[in-house]
């Protein structure tokens, strides 16, 4: 341990309270700091991480032959640690949810897929499962035998926060929406227009990712992976991918990490571009929306042509990449990241003109910077917010170890906040590829993959471009996946966006909700 | 002699609202390619608001269990009650008889008459949206119905009568001249009419989003030849805004007989004139973005006080 490891405030926090967490594992779960805790402290240790300052990433659990075990991720400065219990199943788990608001879902999750019991779990409600399975049935647990799903029963006892007065109003708003989007409810308190309380209601794209992944191989998993968010298909591929080589410890060709990042920043402009028009359409300045469509089109077709995929679905394989470019092709493709710079500016010049967009987008759905903090928010949601948490820049791993990645962050927290991160990010994201294709390293593109000899588990964490990607693998010896857990970003997006219109109107809500732009599927698994 | 006049006259303004009606689709889908060209879209074909309406028509009407017959009957007064404030309204010819009967302040009554059953349609099957766009609708009504009433007083101040053709009779017998009452006038009756037709920067008759509309947030349950009705109200009611802002502050070109020659300059007149104010309109759409709903009180507070000014600017400066 040097002096300037990040997690040394933890360690003198767990010492002045007396806890002994033992010695840290850096090389099971790299490039976390794995530590094995026992369930009594757990939540000593936890407490301990968040004086120490720690942001809370994650929560998965998973069967440990006939006990438990459940993980909790935190980060510090770029250093990731990992708190991992093994549990007997009558055993309660203490709750991390009233030490980290954000624990709360994924807790309730573990609780419906798993049956963990938890001690002092703020939210009794069910989350994830709706009417699908049974409240006794666990679908993650072994002896559960998933079934193909027939229609789910309606769900209308579910007991949302209800709110009593003179003047108050009830909105309950989806899963199916007017536009073709994800389905997800919302039900909002308003006192006439002003939006008192929101709660959101998910699940409803369930898909049982975790469960589907389970026997799977290598190149199963990564096919997988590159289906948890459609959008975000080449950030949870390479997750995916990178967990299962630092599992298998197999070393990736340049090459290939250099055409990953081509792929991720090419899936980075494209979100980045289609969703701030959508956020101008959603204010009805329809301009922008066709302008950006336009250019988020070009980038989608040049993904067809070069690698076979307009939203280059399935082009990370564990081991490197499908396909190769030529030097043509990638002389090309430089040339229009140029281009496209130059017109994306042109695009974004004229909206930051616009007053009447200005002030739509400005003070509206406000996320201060403490509660961006409190809740751990990442990504261009949580930059906006003063969060300036970049993987890329800040826990750089191949090829952005290799370069310097600028971070663009605001701490307005507003919508217009989120969309001028995401603008900005798109001139560093075309720079970048640039970048990339200028110093493409010659060589193959993909190395066999090849089966670890014994069970073994990594982590992936990437920058997608919602934010931080977190994929945890475990594989038997046969190199068949044991569990799988992607947590995507918007485990920490959607609980922002309950906070960040509260006191808005109701009819800037999709405004609000377009710049958070939480998966729903990402999140619902 | 003069019956037979009389009937000649009452079956030319028949066929003036036909062709009014007629037009309103030509209207809105006129805005809409202006808009669709300067977004670098290719627009949708001329005849696309009637195929539309054919296909409505041939729909299968669907009802909510909750629908009472207000909301069945809804549709047929929203569209009856914009009808008839079309035939009040003098179009190609001045000297209608309908005006006689019928003035300006009918003209404000028979508008609100429909959006009240238009608001009550929203409300009544019970759903969030419908309640929320009907309450919308009327938290504006209630300020923008005042900003017109004063609009049509200055005009009333001005020409000595509620009689629309005897307004644009008198606008076209004076001089060109600017006068400060019937600029502010105009001014007000464009802002009210934004308000009124639902279009950006008040309201998005595009939009998909449920929690930010207005009109169509009371229209959302509406299918069949319901929808249809409600469709073409809200096409005509635009026309109509048009329309008025063309004849009583722009008459020059409409005809005050009866006579084919003078029709036709009429007509081509006042095709120039919604096309240029069409035009006009999509170049705002484009240009703004959505105002937040909390600005629309505002919004229609200059509305107002433009209105105000210019009733008071007549009795100040031109009054006699």
């Amino acid at each position: 341990m040097t002096d300037d490891n990040p997690l040394l405030p933890f360690i003198d926090a767990c010492r002045r309270n007396g806890l002994d967490p033992g010695p840290m594992d850096p090389a099971t779960l790299a490039p976390a700091s794995l530590l094995r805790v026992d369930v009594s402290q757990w939540l000593e240790l936890a407490q301990a991480a968040k004086s120490a300052g720690l942001r809370w990433c994650a929560f998965w659990a998973g069967e440990y032959g006939t006990d438990m075990e459940a993980y909790s991720c935190m980060e510090r400065a770029g250093a990731y640690l990992i708190l991992r219990c093994r549990f007997g199943r009558e055993q309660a788990l203490p709750s991390l949810a009233p030490v980290f608001p954000s624990a709360d879902r994924p807790e309730r999750h573990a609780r419906d897929l798993l049956g963990i019991v938890f001690k002092d779990q703020p939210d009794e409600r069910r989350w994830t499962r709706h009417h699908a399975w049974k409240a006794t049935e666990h679908p993650l647990r072994s002896d559960f035998h998933a079934q193909p799903p027939g229609p789910t029963p309606a769900d209308h006892e579910y007991p949302f926060v209800t709110a009593h007065g003179p003047g108050i109003v009830e909105i309950p708003v989806g899963p199916v929406h007017a536009g073709v989007i994800e389905p997800g409810h919302f039900r909002f308190q308003a006192m006439g227009e002003i939006i008192l309380n929101l709660e959101e209601r998910l699940g409803y794209v369930h898909k049982g990712i975790e469960k589907a992944a389970v026997g799977r191989d290598a190149n199963g998993l990564a096919r997988l992976a590159g289906r948890i968010s459609g959008d975000s298909t080449v950030a949870h591929g390479w997750a995916a991918c990178q967990a299962l080589e630092r599992a298998a410890q197999i070393d990736v060709p340049r090459r290939a990490l250099w055409l990953r990042a081509v792929l991720a920043e090419r899936e980075r402009v494209a979100n980045h571009l289609g969703d701030i028009g959508a956020i101008c359409n959603d204010a009805a300045f329809a301009f922008a929306q066709y302008q950006l469509t336009r250019l988020r089109e070009d980038s989608l077709r040049e993904n067809a042509t070069v690698f076979g995929h307009r939203l280059l679905m399935d082009c990370v394989i564990p081991g490197g990449v499908a396909g190769d470019i030529t030097a043509d092709q990638a002389r090309d493709m430089r040339n229009n990241a140029i281009t496209l710079a130059a017109e994306v500016k042109q695009v974004i010049q004229i909206l930051e003109d616009s007053e009447s967009l200005e002030d739509r987008l400005m003070r509206t759905g406000r996320l201060a910077p403490e509660l961006a903090a409190e809740l751990g928010v990442i990504g261009f949601a949580g930059r906006a917010s003063g969060q300036v948490y970049d993987v890329r820049a800040d826990a750089p791993y191949a090829p952005y170890d290799q370069f310097e990645v600028r971070v663009p962050h605001y701490r307005a927290g507003d919508v217009a906040a989120r969309a001028k991160v995401r603008s900005e990010e798109i001139t560093v994201s075309l720079e970048m590829m640039a970048r990339l294709l200028d110093s493409l390293p010659n060589g193959p593109c993909r190395t066999p993959w090849h089966a670890p000899a014994q069970a073994c588990a990594g982590l992936g964490i990437v920058e997608g471009w919602r934010g931080e990607i977190l994929s945890y693998v475990s594989l038997d010896e046969h190199g068949q996946v044991t569990r799988f857990f992607p947590r995507d970003p918007s485990w920490l997006i959607w609980p922002a966006l309950e906070l960040c219109v509260q006191g808005n109107i109701v009819p800037d809500f999709p405004l609000c909700n377009k710049s958070m732009n939480g998966s729903y599927s990402g999140h619902d698994l | 002699m003069v019956n037979h006049l009389n009937l000649i006259a009452w079956l030319a303004a028949l066929l003036q609202t036909a062709l009014f009606v007629a037009m309103a689709p030509l209207f809105t889908i006129w805005v809409k390619r202006i808009k669709c060209t300067l977004q670098n879209r290719l627009p949708p074909p001329w005849s696309q608001p009637y195929r539309d309406f054919r296909r409505l028509f041939a729909k299968e009407v669907l009802l909510a269990r909750t629908a009472s017959p207000v909301f069945r009957i809804a549709p047929y007064i929203v569209c009856g009650t914009t009808i008839m404030a079309a035939s009040i309204i003098p179009f190609v010819w001045v000297n209608i008889p309908f005006a006689v009967m019928a003035d300006a302040i009918v003209l404000v009554g028979t508008l609100a008459l429909g959006r009240f059953f238009l608001a009550l349609a929203g409300m009544d099957v019970g759903t969030s949206f419908g309640g929320m766009g009907s309450s919308r609708e009327m938290t504006f009504a209630a300020l923008a119905e005042p900003a017109m009433l004063i609009v049509v007083f200055a005009l009333a101040m001005l020409s000595s009568s509620t009689n629309l053709s005897t307004i644009i009779g008198f606008v076209l017998d004076q001089p060109l001249a600017l006068r400060p009452s019937l600029l502010f006038g105009l001014l007000a009756l464009i802002l009210v009419g934004i308000v009124e037709t639902g279009r950006i920067p008040v309201d998005n008759p595009a939009t998909h989003l449920e929690l930010t509309m207005i009109h169509e947030a009371m229209i959302l349950e509406y299918t069949g030849r319901h929808l249809a009705l409600m469709e073409l109200a809200a096409q005509l009611k635009l026309t109509i805004y048009a329309v008025l802002t063309a004849n009583l502050f722009l008459p020059w070109g409409i005809s005050r007989s009866l006579d084919a020659a003078a029709l036709g300059v009429s007509f081509v007149a006042l095709t120039a004139k919604l096309a240029v104010l069409g035009a006009l309109l999509a170049v705002g759409e484009t240009l703004v973005a959505k105002m937040r709903l909390f600005r629309v009180p505002t919004f229609l507070a200059v509305a107002f006080t433009l209105a105000l000014i210019g009733m008071l600017s007549f009795i100040m400066l031109e009054g006699r």
